[in-house]
């Protein structure tokens, strides 16, 4: 029993994998500090130590996408938050079970739709001769709305397809703790004459309070994180100026223009500072709700 | 149980409403993308689809599964789920197996993994590792870099945990290997959290489309959902510009829309059946006392 070498055998495999495809890749930060070029590689490429940094900061577009960055994930956060909270005590005050898991099973669906399928789906539902504002003309009989080539509408509409896609799956764990919650409690507040609002202000809120400390914390970390995947498939040119995010920004300068030493750097910048965002949300979350990741 | 009151039953029936259509919102753009597919190219030009199929027939069907690129695609997508799903769940649960027990190192070891999570090379060191080892334009680059996940490590090690040790030192008196203890015992008990996180990578794979586009310079050797992004979102940019399409360009949504009815099926079907376990997995593996 006290033979403890299979466990060490068990884990190399993830030791090999995590060694060549999570840390190999942290060797070629190194090319954020190069003027790189691909024919010569790291070791031969000319060092230049923070240029590449200093760029982030000259080139409006990069500035630029930094900002959209931290609106669009702000934006998403914020609301990213609220809405599943109060979905979910909407949806613990419906009785019926057989409509409560209909509506669960549907709201969770989204979730495992690719953001390519969304953006297909948005991308017809939101044209100009698409579903909404079909009805939007027929009942306002304004002119359509450009929700994906509009710079003043693609935040909006990212966020909102964000929540769409993500709320049902968010409330997972608040419904959960609602179900946790002693009844004894309702029935305590019932007899002091709490009305059912009021059973929720002062008994199912501060009942989820820690979850919500939990999840909002831990959200820090992604401050940076606007979603790559449903801005790629959203954005276009018109929309640049408000929807460029790093990550987008970085796979167009870089992949697509070849600075790869200055996409580099745009994305150590990121991860440096995300790194250092989720330490410290995951301290708070420890020091406020006693969470631990393991 | 509640106060009959007026006001809470007026709130019930506002309540039931909004749950219900939030329900429906969260599904009627598949039907809607479903009555596309099904529907004739006078009936979209026309704009007069919803959610039922109008002027009825399955020609965009027939057109997608003869589409050898489409079937290609789809060939290379339940591959690499396959082989990806398999590869991951190995080293997840050999690796969660281990580190759910004490042993010296054991923290160092973890931390090791977690780091992962918190800092990564980025993309343009990771393009240039995966072309440096040869594995650009093969199955391997879209199944091994993602191989390993920290997250679905810590929901694994944590259910592992929850398992009495009681009824491992008894399997171990009566003489079973780590081997048979891992498959025998901690397999079935764990079985909602192994379900979660293979449903997880399953679903990741199957959805997956960057590395298909950054890895694979033919597309030809696209996954499906590569091959959507190009024919979905790249050629619909083009088309958004001049909105007011021409009928030849409408017939195309009907295609478009069956392409990306087909490639969501599989998820549609597995999903309510897997749903149980998930909601419990991601509960369990969440919220900890």
């Amino acid at each position: 029993m006290k033979k403890s070498w299979p466990l060490y055998v068990l884990c190399i495999p993830a030791f090999v994998f995590v060694c060549i495809f999570s840390y190999g890749p942290m060797v070629g930060l190194l090319m954020a500090f190069q003027d790189y070029k691909p024919w010569l590689g790291i070791t031969g490429s000319r060092w230049i130590g923070l240029d590449n940094f200093e760029r982030i900061f000259q080139y409006k577009e990069a500035t630029q996408a930094i900002v959209n960055t931290l609106i669009i994930a702000v934006s998403k956060i914020i609301v990213g938050i609220i809405v599943p909270i109060v979905m979910a005590i909407l949806l613990s005050e419906i009785r019926n079970m057989g409509i409560k898991k209909s509506v669960q099973t549907l709201v969770y669906l989204p979730h495992f739709l690719s953001w390519v399928t969304v953006a297909g789906l948005m991308i017809d539902i939101l044209g100009l001769d698409g579903g909404i504002n079909h009805i939007l003309t027929q009942i306002f009989g304004n002119d359509p709305i450009y929700f994906l080539g509009d710079p003043d509408l693609f935040r909006f509409t990212v966020v909102i397809s964000d929540v769409w896609k993500s709320f049902g799956f968010g409330m997972i764990v608040y419904l959960a703790t609602i179900a946790g919650i002693n009844p004894s409690y309702y029935e305590a507040a019932e007899i002091d004459g709490a009305t059912r609002r009021q059973q929720i202000r002062y008994v199912t809120l501060p009942s989820m309070l820690p979850m919500i400390i939990v999840i909002s914390t831990l959200s820090l970390g992604n401050i940076l994180d606007a979603g790559f995947d449903q801005v790629f498939n959203l954005y276009n040119p018109l929309v640049y100026s408000t929807g460029d995010i790093i990550d987008t920004y970085v796979y167009r300068s870089s992949l697509l223009n070849g600075q790869y030493g200055f996409g580099t750097a745009v994305g150590l910048f990121k991860s440096g500072i995300s790194l250092i965002l989720i330490v410290v949300s995951y301290r708070l979350a420890y020091k406020y709700a006693n969470y631990k990741i393991f | 149980m509640y106060h009959k009151t007026t006001g809470y039953r007026v709130f019930s029936y506002f309540n039931y409403a909004f749950m219900i259509l939030a329900g429906l919102a969260c599904f009627l753009p598949l039907l809607h993308l479903l009555a596309q597919s099904l529907s004739s190219k006078a009936a979209i030009s026309g704009n007069m689809v919803s959610f039922w199929p109008v002027g009825f027939n399955v020609d965009a069907y027939i057109k997608t599964f003869n589409n050898s690129n489409f079937n290609g695609a789809m060939l290379t997508s339940i591959t690499r789920t396959v082989l990806g799903t398999t590869i991951s769940m190995f080293i997840l649960i050999c690796a969660g197996y281990a580190l759910s027990k004490e042993f010296r190192g054991r923290n160092v070891l973890m931390w090791f993994f977690i780091f992962t999570m918190l800092f990564s090379g980025g993309l343009i060191p990771s393009y240039i590792l995966i072309t440096a080892l040869g594995l650009k334009d093969t199955i391997w680059a879209l199944v091994l870099p993602g191989a390993f996940g920290a997250y679905n490590l810590i929901l694994l090690v944590n259910f592992f945990k929850t398992i009495p040790k009681a009824l491992e030192e008894a399997a171990f008196i009566d003489g079973a290997s780590f081997f048979v203890i891992l498959s025998k015992i901690y397999l079935p008990l764990s079985l909602p959290g192994i379900a979660t996180v293979s449903l997880f990578i399953m679903v990741g794979h199957w959805n997956s489309w960057f590395d298909g586009i950054l890895y694979m310079s033919d597309a030809s050797k696209y996954p499906l959902a590569s091959f959507l992004q190009t024919v979905v979102v790249q050629s619909n940019m083009q088309n958004m510009a001049m909105s007011q399409s021409e009928v030849a360009a409408m017939s195309e949504q009907s295609i478009k829309a069956a392409q990306i009815f087909v490639s969501t099926l599989p998820i549609i079907l597995v999903y309510p059946f897997l749903q149980r376990y998930f909601v419990k997995g991601i509960v369990l593996g969440a919220v900890k006392e």
